[in-house]
């Protein structure tokens, strides 16, 4: 196993997750106030209305393949009966679906993006750099699954990717299983990682905000004003008397 | 019996002379900033008109505030939370910049850089969305004074089915004004739509604000509001509403837009209610009794059982005090004069409007009839069906006997008090005839016509032992804070990450950003255009006038020089 292949494999995923989960907490303390979707629809509704559902869907969808695909052991669903081939066609199947809806609807709104006069002037080069990460991301799964499925005897990832990645969580890492997967999954991978490690520092901090709470909670929303009165601090000994 | 306080205000129509100054104060106050030049917290519409956003009360269209279903439940009339959740990536219903306004500014610069040439150069209106030259084709009160009402008055929502009654031409029409700020409303439907539970109600004045450190720009709010009145400021991404001047009220200070208000017609003061009873009146079967169902929702301060209720509420003493004499609850609930607007939203709104008297006082006065006289007057509120139906509309749901009861008092208080004023002996019989006695139509008079600054502002300090060291009294710097003022310039992630800074010193430094740099509306030369909108007269922004020639001194005659 080669230098390269620690770094790659080892280093590299380490100091990827441990820059998304510090950088995340730093930013929600730092900046709640930047903590936003940064909605256009404002903008431009036509092209949003069809190309916003369809990537986020998508990437919904596949968000949860992956969490399948990669922490439940193949010996799992073999105990419970699902085939190799069973499992393989279906993940395929709804891999692929999932995977072009959401290049397609990425596309729509990178279009969008590119030719809506006000949605790109308010495009910042923060922004850019995310949708190249996001796209390559995409892409290069996508494309990676399809072609690997073109040919007779594609590669079985849940041999190789899989375990890495658990091994990863474990904290027991084992390059050598990704460093014999095909080129296209460790491209995949690297550019999954170069963008977690961007994630904290970019829009995408909005998904961390989805708001599941809302299905519980009442509808209106009480508060009491805060200690603060005006817009600045209490000074001390003139704190409010209770 | 669960007693709260709500701050609210009441706006007297009948002297509103559309000048529009608590708009451009609100504006300059807490919207002068890139991001929300579209926003204006406080609209002054002319009815009957198209209203800003433009057919905002259409609710078919919009689906702004709550509805009963069959079962006789309220709901979102723009559908309930998991539905929210499910559109959540593309609102449905979100109006577009087109339905408010693109904003603009004009390059001024041209004026003082064009070449010598044979015409005059003109400044150019250019976008502020896009920075693009544009073509100004509607703006927040482009029908003013009904202005193109002939061409587009008929799309006012409330004119539906009586659009062929009502006359445009200039001399057969009525209009009247209507300042509309949020409503801070007893069960806001905005705060409902919130996914992210951003929107909140003060438990201690019913004001609604947005917490701009939880709003994840989820835009629901926005259609929720069936008055349109939460906006979203396109350069933070996040919502921003009216906020009942709060710092200012906190403080004992009348909002900005009362403050400044020309005609004098704005009362501020708090109003008790049961806030048990918010949901079973806003769930009243019929629209038409929402009226009277919200009336009943709110306590008399003066009733010794509420006032103990308030007392193990936790509301100070000084604070019941204001409620006993609050204008708000006198307009509402002693004279019964002032009435809620659309209060078939079902969001129990709590800014209340006296509708104007003067369409019909116009009609009779044309007709060459006695203008002041009581009886002519109730004739013609009987007679001029169109303005009151109109009127009942916008305030009663489209039942027109409150309209009728309302304008007959203030038809009543007219007739009476010109025979004071004419120094002739008081008609108790014309006091009669509208249910109150000479007193009160007195009283209702000295309230609406005399009241004093302090008789229309009502507004007991939230804390005042804790005065010195607000914000809005002169005897410290206000700027002068943890921090510094407008030291900190923007976060890492574009202007507006970063902590929270006070309100006035955000104001404060975009507007010092935006005299230096408006990157929106001047992309490439920016260092020399300059937002004259925003100068405020002091120190000379870059590009505002040409270069000093000689830097550092020299014969300031010198500079002068002969321009071709
Ligand atoms: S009027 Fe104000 S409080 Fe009422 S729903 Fe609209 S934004 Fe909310
Ligand atoms: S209360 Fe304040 S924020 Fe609201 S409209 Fe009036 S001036 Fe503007
Ligand atoms: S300042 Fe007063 S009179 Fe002028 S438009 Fe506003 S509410 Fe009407």
């Amino acid at each position: 196993m080669s230098a390269l292949d620690i770094l790659l494999w080892v280093a590299v995923p380490y100091i990827s997750l441990a820059v998304f989960v510090v950088g995340h907490i730093w930013r929600y303390r730092y900046d709640k106030f930047g903590w936003t979707t940064r909605s256009s629809q404002l903008y431009e509704n036509r092209l949003l209305r069809l190309g916003s559902p369809l990537f986020h869907f998508g990437i919904l969808l596949v968000a949860i393949g992956h969490i399948g695909g990669l922490l439940v052991p193949k010996s799992w669903t073999e105990a419970v009966g699902i085939s190799d081939t069973a499992y393989h066609v279906v993940a395929v199947v709804l891999g692929v679906l999932a995977g072009a809806c959401t290049l397609f609807g990425a596309a729509i709104l990178v279009y969008r993006r590119r030719t809506v006069g006000p949605v790109f002037s308010a495009t910042t080069r923060n922004d850019k750099l995310m949708y190249v990460l996001l796209v390559g991301a995409i892409v290069l799964g996508l494309g990676t699954t399809v072609l690997g499925n073109l040919t007779a005897d594609p590669h079985d990832y849940r041999e190789t990717v899989s375990p890495w990645f658990r091994s990863i969580l474990i904290l027991r890492p084992e390059p050598a299983l990704m460093a014999a997967a095909p080129l296209g999954f460790q491209l995949h991978v690297l550019v999954a990682f170069a963008l977690f490690a961007f994630w904290p520092f970019s829009r995408l901090v909005h998904v961390f905000s989805m708001p599941l709470g809302y299905l519980t909670r009442p509808y209106v929303v009480y508060r009491s004003r805060d200690e603060q009165l005006g817009s600045r601090p209490t000074r001390r000994g003139w704190e409010r008397v209770p | 019996m669960r007693v709260m306080a709500q701050m609210a205000m009441v706006m007297n129509l009948d002297k509103c002379i559309g000048c529009h100054t608590c708009s451009v104060t609100c504006k300059q106050a807490w919207t002068n900033r890139s991001g929300v030049e579209y926003v204006w917290f406080n609209n002054v519409e002319t009815r009957p008109g198209l209203g800003y956003p433009r057919t905002y009360e259409d609710q078919e269209r919009w689906r702004g505030g709550w509805t009963v279903n069959r079962r006789g439940r309220l709901k979102l009339k723009g559908g309930g939370r998991l539905r929210k959740l499910l559109t959540i990536f593309s609102n449905p219903k979100l109006p577009s910049i087109d339905d408010y306004y693109e904003p603009w500014t004009y390059d001024y610069d041209t004026l003082t850089s064009a070449p010598l040439q044979e015409h005059t150069p003109v400044a150019r209106p250019r976008s502020l969305i896009s920075g693009e030259p544009t073509k100004i084709t509607w703006s927040a009160n482009w029908d003013d004074n009904l202005g193109g009402a002939p061409d587009h008055g008929h799309r006012d929502p409330m004119l539906k089915g009586i659009e062929d009654k009502v006359r445009f031409e200039f001399e057969q029409t009525f209009m009247f004004y209507l300042p509309r700020i949020c409503e801070h409303c007893l069960n806001p439907s905005c705060a409902a739509s919130c996914p992210s539970g951003a929107i909140y109600k003060r438990s201690e004045d019913g004001i609604v604000l947005v917490d701009q450190d939880r709003c994840r720009g989820w835009r629901m709010c926005v259609s929720g509001c069936p008055y349109k009145k939460v906006y979203f400021n396109h350069r933070t991404g996040k919502a921003e509403k009216c906020t009942f001047c709060f710092p200012r009220v906190e403080v004992g200070l009348p909002t900005v837009c009362a403050e400044t208000c020309v005609g004098r017609l704005r009362y501020i003061g708090l109003v008790l209610y049961d806030a048990d009873r918010v949901l079973e009146a806003a769930s009243t079967p019929d629209d038409t009794d929402l009226y009277e169902a919200q009336r009943r929702v709110f306590l008399d301060p003066n009733d010794p059982e509420v006032v103990r209720a308030a007392e193990r509420a936790g509301i100070p003493r000084d604070w019941i005090e204001a409620a006993q004499r609050s204008p708000v609850h006198a307009l509402i609930t002693t004279f019964k004069v002032a009435l809620p607007l659309h209060p078939e939203y079902r969001t129990m709104p709590m800014v209340w409007y006296i509708p104007p008297l003067s369409p019909v006082v116009d009609v009779v006065r044309d007709t060459g009839h006695d203008a002041e006289d009581h009886g002519n007057l109730f004739a013609a509120i009987e007679a001029l069906r169109i303005p009151v139906e109109y009127l009942a509309r916008l305030f009663t749901a489209g039942d027109v006997e409150p309209v009728n009861a309302v304008l007959r008092r203030l038809a009543a208080m007219r007739a009476y008090m010109r025979d004071i004023n004419l120094g002739r002996e008081p008609r108790e019989e014309v006091a009669m005839r509208v249910g109150m006695t000479g007193e009160q139509v007195y009283d209702m008079y000295r309230l609406l016509a005399l009241a004093k600054y302090d008789e229309r502002y009502v507004i007991p300090p939230a804390h005042a032992e804790q005065a010195h060291g607000l914000e809005e009294l002169a005897t410290e710097c206000s700027l002068d804070y943890e921090g510094g003022p407008g030291m900190g310039g923007s976060g890492p992630f574009g202007e507006n990450s970063g902590g929270a800074s006070p309100i006035a010193v955000e104001n404060f430094r975009m507007l010092r950003d935006r005299q230096t740099t408006d990157t929106i509306a001047a992309p490439l030369d920016k260092d020399n255009r300059v937002n004259l909108l925003n100068w405020d007269g002091k120190g000379r922004p870059d590009g505002l006038f040409p270069p000093r020639e000689h830097p550092g001194g020299g014969d300031p005659a010198g500079e002068v020089e002969p321009k071709p």
